[in-house]
């Protein structure tokens, strides 16, 4: 199919009298290497529910940043009521009555609900607080929103849904017409759901507009008014929520992925022993019944959205979260993990997803961050072998290709890429019997990650499992001999050899498709 | 609104910019050892005792105690870690040696007395380590009830050792230096050989750096921590037993000034309070300042309520530069 029938929105356009609140032309926006934003050309009719979806990494968070002037961006333009602004501060968005609700809610814990209502415009203009006057604003808002919240409780005691409540009467209590939410539901019982659109809808009577971010396609064209479809960072569709399916967004989602369907060969590693096999691996909240193995000299994909709880399994795998339930069996031991050390003990290596938080020291070299693991080996009595040390960790600088001025150089100086090397050979040191690399090639430019998917590719060959984490489905679908798709907590679909395809994967994790829903292993699917 | 816009920056003044932060960062490296030297050449030129050997010996002296807690001090606070109770452990040792030298003998004594300090350390590292407690309040608290056990054990008075062989560690030496300075310089050596060559050394750096980076990799993070507060038990136990030494003397409510005096130490040489980073030569450097300083003020006959003025504005521009310096390679 075609998607250009469907672009730029000429038919939305001859509606009239067009009252675009926001639009933006050829908007760009850069980060590192990565294209965030590519000449996007939105426009949000006044008063409506405009809905911004995408898979993992599509730019509809940046444009939603841009647009509250949380982010600068690097070219085009920002039009509001038709006039060109450009916001540097969410400040100066405000100004214009516009305010972005973040993922993560932004309010102070210890403060009542309607201290944070009106934190930083309370009423009066003498520096004294006007407790009378906030709280007859503060009863107008609630009798406007019908949220019926109590004015003097600590927001820290709020279920999440109210707080989002809070958010709201935030937003409006600095009189922001045009509200956007970046993923509202993903923190809300599922029972929350149908109330927030609700007090979507009524705002929306009321003249407000609301930008809605979301993955959950089905939530988006029961609640929205008009759908972008980002991809890679361009608009690949634009159009009347009432003209979509979940199956047709997700379709636009995939986009050119569909034209490179040619799966590389794989080969496939079930002939193998099985090195790492887990049964029943449950954590409340995160995830719940997971089992897979993974073969020697595999490379199992884990792929799923945001918030799918890929990383979560794995993290608890290797002991740095808990596991409520479930076992790790590892060349046939069954393995009984308290923490991390037990787990480098037993042959198990993580990337962890921030190398920055999690993964190095930045202030300390190259060389003492390869070798941390693996000291105890590495030393005569208390005291580290240097000798040995040196030459071990030149050794693997080498082979993962690790450029630097000098191995005792900080790890801070180097690139993304680069740093990203040095974290691999801190495990490589150790030969590890399962690798687990969460977003490998995140930050990273092309050739590092190309880089990067052959030091994987050549651990696998040399025998070791591999898991390996992305929110990329392009590189879930491309390095993985098999694959597992992961949604609210579940694994929900699995594909190996010539059936791993992005578009499946797409599918799969968006829940667009009952194909292939595979219930792995003991099939003890619980409600 | 919940999220703080990117500041563009101006593309003029970008190198100045550059050049004014890596001088900042030299000054963080060796802004102690330029200071010393300064103060070193000033106080040789304004004084004529200064710079005999017999007044070097004596700040070194002096600063024995001192010097061998801020050792131990820079350890924890590499480790990501603050003992605000060295002073009381130090006290509390003193007053153990002493009561125990007419029962178990002079040299026991002695050793008993510092290893009621690594004791006492141990202590201070359950409230953080395992209770998570943080350091600063855990430590504070800690230091009240080791004052307190100091006071009880000897119920208000001093504890006067008989026993002429007690005074031999304090005032005895070697060679013509005292046995105070050689025990600084074993101490000293000890926690740089420690910090820069051994395993020990190397958790001690990560779990202060990034403590979780440490426990991904493997590292037991409380076992070290706790190590960095049990051995600066054991310093200040060392420290104590050498003043008590000196004097011949328990007394329950001494030592409270090396605490700070430590902490002013580490801050002045370098090492960052955040952790991560840092040497112990910093911190003897940073103790010998401070000491100088002292040493200087006696000798020019200058008002002393200057020196503590002095002293105080040198700690704020030490952590300012550290303050600064951080931002500016983030």
């Amino acid at each position: 199919m075609s998607l250009n029938d469907q672009h730029g929105g000429d038919r939305v356009e001859a509606l009239s009298p067009p009252d675009w609140h926001v639009e933006t032309r050829g908007l760009e926006k850069r980060y590192g290497g990565a294209q965030a934003l590519v000449g996007v050309d939105v426009r949000i009719r006044r008063g409506t529910v405009h809905a911004l979806v995408g898979e993992n990494g599509a730019g509809k968070s940046t444009l939603g940043r841009v647009i509250a002037g949380a982010t600068a961006a690097d070219g085009g333009e920002l039009l509001v009521d038709g006039v060109a602004v450009h916001f540097r501060t969410p400040r100066e968005a405000l100004r214009a009555r516009i305010t972005l609700i973040a993922q993560e809610l932004a309010l102070v814990p210890r403060l009542t609900v309607v201290e944070n209502v009106f934190l930083g415009v309370e009423p009066g203009a003498t520096g004294f607080l006007r407790p009378a006057e906030q709280r007859r604003r503060f009863t107008e808002l609630n009798e406007r929103t019908g949220f019926g919240l109590e004015p003097n409780v600590r927001v820290d005691s709020l279920r999440v849904a109210d707080q989002q409540k809070v958010e709201i009467m935030r937003a409006l209590a600095r009189d922001a017409r045009l509200i956007i939410m970046d993923e509202p539901t993903a923190a809300l019982p599922a029972a929350d759901h149908q109330r927030l659109f609700e007090i979507i809808r009524q705002l929306c009577n009321d003249g407000v507009t609301v930008v809605y971010v979301s993955h959950f396609l089905k939530e988006v064209l029961a609640l929205a008014d008009d759908v972008t479809v980002l991809k890679d960072g361009h608009v690949v569709l634009a159009s009347p929520a009432s003209e979509q399916t979940p199956e047709s967004l997700v379709t636009a989602m995939i986009g050119h992925a569909l034209e490179r369907e040619t799966s590389t060969t794989r080969t496939k590693v079930d002939s193998a022993p099985v090195t790492l096999s887990v049964r029943g691996l449950s954590r409340a909240g995160a995830f719940e019944d997971v089992s897979f193995d993974v073969h020697a000299g595999e490379i199992l994909g884990l792929a799923g959205l945001v918030g799918s709880g890929r990383s979560e399994v794995v993290r608890a795998i290797f002991g740095a979260d808990r596991l409520d339930e479930g076992t790790v069996t590892l060349d046939g031991r069954t393995l009984r993990i308290r923490g991390p050390r037990d787990a480098v003990r037993a042959g198990f290596a993580m990337l962890p997803e921030s190398r920055k938080d999690q993964g190095l020291l930045m202030r300390r070299s190259i060389r003492e961050n390869v070798s941390l693991p693996h000291l105890a080996r590495i030393s005569r009595g208390p005291f580290v072998d240097q000798r040995q040390e040196r030459r071990a960790v030149a050794e693997v600088a080498t082979k993962v290709d690790l450029r630097a001025s000098s191995l005792t150089a900080p790890v801070q100086g180097l690139s993304g890429g680069n740093q990203q090397k040095a974290l691999f050979a801190k495990w490589l040191l150790g030969r590890p019997k399962v690798l687990i690399a969460d977003e490998p090639t995140r930050g990273v430019d092309v050739g590092a990650k190309e880089a990067i998917h052959e030091l994987i590719a050549a651990l696998a060959a040399d025998g070791a499992a591999v898991i390996l984490v992305s929110s990329e489905f392009e590189e879930v679908a491309r390095l993985p001999h098999r694959v597992l798709v992961m949604r609210a907590g579940r694994i929900v679909a699995e594909f190996d050899g010539e059936d791993v395809t992005e578009s499946r994967l797409i599918r799969a994790a968006f829940g667009a498709s009952e194909e292939n829903v595979v219930g792995i292993a003991n099939g003890e699917v619980s409600s | 609104m919940s999220v703080v816009g990117e500041l563009e920056k101006p593309r003029t003044g970008v190198r100045a910019r550059s050049e004014a932060l890596k001088a900042l960062r030299r000054v963080r490296e060796y802004g102690i050892v330029a200071s010393v030297v300064v103060l070193f050449i000033v106080l040789s030129l304004q004084s004529n005792v200064f710079l005999t050997q017999g007044n070097l010996l004596n700040i070194l002296d002096q600063m024995a105690p001192a010097g061998i807690i801020a050792c131990a001090q820079t350890l924890v606070i590499i480790g990501g870690g603050f003992d605000l109770s060295v002073g009381a452990m130090f006290a509390i040792a003193g007053v153990a040696a002493t009561q125990l030298v007419p029962h178990i003998g002079v040299w026991p004594g002695l050793v008993v007395g510092a290893l009621v300090g690594l004791g006492l350390g141990v202590v201070n590292a359950i409230f953080v380590a395992v209770l998570g407690i943080n350091p600063f309040i855990a430590t504070l608290a800690s230091s009240f009830m080791f004052y307190g056990v100091a006071s009880v054990m000897t119920g208000g008075y001093l504890v006067t050792v008989s026993d002429p062989g007690f005074s031999t560690l304090g005032n005895g030496s070697f060679i013509g230096v005292k046995y105070s300075i050689w025990l600084l310089l074993a101490v000293f050596l000890a926690a740089t050989v420690t910090l820069r060559a051994s395993k020990l050394g190397r958790y001690i750096f990560a779990i202060g750096g990034n403590a979780e980076a440490a426990r991904l990799s493997g590292v037991r993070v409380n076992l070290v921590r706790t190590s960095t507060f049990a051995l600066c038990g054991l310093a200040a136990g060392v420290a104590g037993v050498l003043a008590a030494s000196r004097i011949s003397q328990g007394q329950a409510n001494v030592g409270n000034e090396y605490t700070l005096i430590t902490i002013a130490a580490v801050v002045i040489g370098g090492t960052s309070i955040l952790g991560g980073e840092g040497a112990v030569w910093r911190s003897v450097m940073g103790v010998f300042l401070l000491a100088m300083i002292g040493n200087g003020f006696n000798l020019l006959n200058l008002n002393p309520i200057y020196q503590q003025i002095v002293q105080g504005g040198i700690i704020i521009i030490a952590v300012a530069i550290d303050t600064l310096a951080r931002r500016a390679s983030n």
